[in-house]
């Protein structure tokens, strides 16, 4: 009895290192954050930038249309290389683009978009970061498309002439 | 008499410092067990970096809100996924986790069983 059992146990725990390794090795083990999609867009009010008032979720999403959601800051580099693909996607009148301006003072905000341009509709201020968390965001850019009060997309990181491609198939 | 004053004195000092640990130590308890996405290896009560503190803000507005600990994980798995919790819950992923150390067990147990009790 004792000397079957030795063969059998060696068998199965090999069984069960096998599977476990199969199993995980196949996966990256780089974090690749979720991308969760079809969420409901939350329910916030804040300040936005350039208007001087307060407004809600509510009041600048509006149903049946398609919205772009851009985290931006001035200091952050990246949202500099994509601020073009933004321009160009402004001129689209089927999309309307939202910002948020994530941790920046609005001095410096005010002055990276008169040196690149406004695409956005309304900014939104988001001095504390509260907000960008409440949307799932990671840090900037970040890049939502929102239809029907649902995010229908998310990209993290900035948006290149590929993914400009895509949002124009989206939103056709 | 003077000792005495003093003594209350203290005494009162160190109330306050109590009352002021116990308002962050629910925060605290919860932040400890989210993940904080942007940093390797941290908690979100670990790191300083931009996101953690956020989540921290956010953490104070929902217990102000009048959110549970639960409430607030649930919050958070359903922006960001069960990554984001330390402690994640029995689900499709996680099951071989959850059942492996059982499983070793009993099998740890079967054999003990056969080799001792059944051998007399």
């Amino acid at each position: 009895m004792k000397k079957k059992l030795i063969p059998y146990s060696i068998i199965f725990t090999f069984l069960i290192i096998f599977a476990v390794f199969y199993k995980s090795l196949k996966d990256t083990n780089i974090y690749t954050p979720e991308t969760k999609i079809n969420n409901d867009i939350p329910i916030f009010s804040a300040d936005l930038l350039l208007l001087n008032e307060n407004s809600n979720s509510t009041e600048i999403f509006e149903l049946d249309k398609f919205y772009l959601l851009n985290i931006w800051a001035s200091w952050c580099v990246p949202c500099r290389d994509e601020h073009p693909i933004l321009m160009s996607l402004s001129k689209n009148n089927k999309l309307n683009i939202i910002g948020i301006n994530y941790k920046d003072n609005k001095k410096n905000a005010k002055s990276f978009l008169d040196e690149l341009g406004n695409p956005y509709e309304k900014i939104i201020v988001d001095k504390n970061g509260t907000n960008s968390i409440e949307w799932g965001a990671f840090g900037v850019p970040e890049t939502f498309i929102i239809y029907n009060n649902k995010i229908i997309k998310k990209y993290i990181g900035p948006l290149n002439n590929e993914l400009l491609l895509e949002i124009q198939k989206i939103i056709k | 008499m003077k000792i005495f004053k003093n003594f209350v004195i203290i005494f009162l000092l160190m109330t306050i410092n109590n009352i002021n640990a116990n308002e962050n130590s629910e925060r605290n308890e919860i932040t400890k067990n989210l993940r904080c996405l942007i940093c390797q290896g941290q908690s979100v009560y670990d790191s300083d970096s931009d996101f953690a503190n956020s989540m921290k803000i956010l953490v104070d507005k929902k217990l102000d809100e009048g959110l549970s600990e639960k409430e607030i994980y649930i919050y958070f798995k359903e922006k960001y996924g069960d990554w984001i919790l330390y402690d994640p819950g029995l689900n499709k992923n996680t099951y071989l986790l959850w059942l492996l150390p059982i499983l070793i067990f009993l099998f740890g147990g079967a054999i003990i069983a056969k080799s001792f009790i059944l051998k007399k």
